[in-house]
């Protein structure tokens, strides 16, 4: 029997190694698996390179693993808010490394790892200092940008709903990058708010099918003030 | 002189957008175009980061952290709404699906080009988010800035010295004295602020401009 239900993020987490590339679904707070990542903190693991949209808002959630120097490189397409400021500081201790990525570009890319795609023509970017460097094609008129996709050894992404075989549904604006995220990490580990039976899920609405999920963990989010 | 103020901006800008359109509503100042959207127009607010038919603010208490718009603050679904992942997100913006975005800018050049997310000062952390998708996708890119710097400097130029958000994608600007459109022949205003003259905006705006009131291209 499938069962892909983890009992704690402990145990789902259990063989994140040094060195991991972790992608981390979100966009703000909206999504964010913070506690699943509250166990990463536990787990240990460092020198990690971290995909997300943003560096980190506030105190908790990915701001809190980049203020415990886990952190070593950071693929996003915006650091700079108001509250980033453990970012701010580490990135301009010159101890954070940052690849800044057009976040249509940063969306592509994962979708691209996960879809079995070698590199696509964009035109996002080109003719800006985010391009230079990179392969260039006219196609029908039009410049665009070579960019390559991004995988991931590990994905921790946030759902609404699970069942054991791994199928999830999301909730309103909190499901942003983490569909894509799911495809494209060898092993994806999902923070949901409910576990369901097999079946309780309408396999209309399933938004991503369970073979794009390795690890679900029930986890109730801490309430705090939007 | 006369301005006009942030509120009257938006107003102007919203007076543009069809029935039917499909936009996006840039972070700051061009979010407010969506509270001066004519009542009678149905008229599809896009965010990037997966939502489609956003709605009016929350009332007080009413907030949902997971209903959010790409500026990160609270907002309300509209009756046929739908939500969507990142990737399709940016396809929408990148596959020419939206009829207009509404983008702030440190600087347009007459060609169009746009700069709008780094002031290329060394020590600023850079920060780019979907300014670059959403300045190639659009089918139509309307810019909302200041005419002038804090230090009176002209925010319309000959060639942008900031670094680039994307070039030739600009089609109108409307700043706090005119509305201005980008054509083959460079800057060309269509309207201005009350009482403001034609050599006066000339001599605040350090590039030729053309004026002809009657052109209404986008």
């Amino acid at each position: 029997m499938i069962n892909k239900i983890f009992a704690t993020a402990q145990t789902a987490l259990a063989d994140v190694p040094d060195g991991a590339t972790v992608m981390i679904s979100g966009f703000g707070g909206a999504g964010m698996p913070s506690e699943l990542i509250d166990g990463l903190i536990a787990q240990g693991a460092t020198d990690l390179t971290v995909v997300n949209n943003n560096a980190g808002n506030g105190d908790s959630g990915l701001a809190a693993l980049i203020a415990a120097g886990r952190v070593r490189k950071i693929l996003c397409s915006f650091p700079r808010q108001v509250d980033s400021w453990h970012f701010d500081r580490l990135y301009r201790a010159g101890k954070l490394e940052l690849e800044l990525v057009p976040q249509g570009t940063l969306a592509e890319r994962i979708r691209a790892a996960g879809a079995g795609v070698g590199g696509f023509f964009t035109p996002t970017a080109f003719g800006t200092r985010l391009a230079e460097g990179k392969e260039t094609r006219n196609i029908d008129g039009r410049d665009y940008v070579l960019e390559y996709p991004i995988h991931a050894d590990y994905a921790l992404i946030k759902a609404d709903r699970a069942d054991r075989w791994g199928n999830l549904v999301y909730r309103k604006t909190a499901r942003n990058f983490a569909p894509v995220m799911a495809a494209a990490a060898r092993c994806t580990v999902v923070q949901v708010r409910e576990t369901v039976e097999l079946g309780a899920l309408d396999p209309e609405s399933i938004v991503t099918p369970g073979i794009f999920v390795q690890r679900v963990v029930r986890l109730t989010p801490m309430r705090k003030a939007a | 002189m006369n301005k006009f103020d942030r509120k009257q901006m938006a107003a102007r800008v919203a007076q543009d957008i069809p029935e039917g359109a499909y936009v996006n509503l840039g972070i700051g100042l061009p979010t407010l175009v969506a509270d001066y959207l004519p009542k009678g127009r149905e008229i599809i607010l896009h965010s990037e980061n997966g939502v489609l038919g956003i709605g009016p603010r929350p009332a007080k208490g009413e907030e949902d952290a997971d209903l959010i718009n790409a500026g990160k603050e609270p907002v309300t679904l509209l009756t046929g709404g739908a939500f969507f992942h990142h990737a399709d997100s940016f396809g929408m913006i990148r596959g020419r699906h939206l009829d207009f975005c509404v983008l702030g800018a440190f600087q347009v050049s007459a060609a169009g080009d746009l700069a709008n997310w780094h002031t290329g000062a060394p020590e600023a952390i850079p920060a780019v988010g979907g300014a670059m998708d959403l300045a190639v996708g659009a089918k139509q890119v309307l810019v909302m800035m200041e005419h002038l710097t804090r230090e009176g400097q002209s925010k319309l130029v000959e060639r942008c010295s900031y670094p680039l958000t994307a070039a030739r994608c600009v089609n109108r600007v409307y700043t706090d004295l005119a509305v201005i459109d980008v054509t083959p022949e460079g800057f060309c205003v269509i309207e201005m602020v009350e009482g403001l003259d034609l050599e006066t905006l000339q001599r605040l705006s350090g590039v030729p401009l053309k004026y002809q009131p009657a052109a209404r291209a986008a």
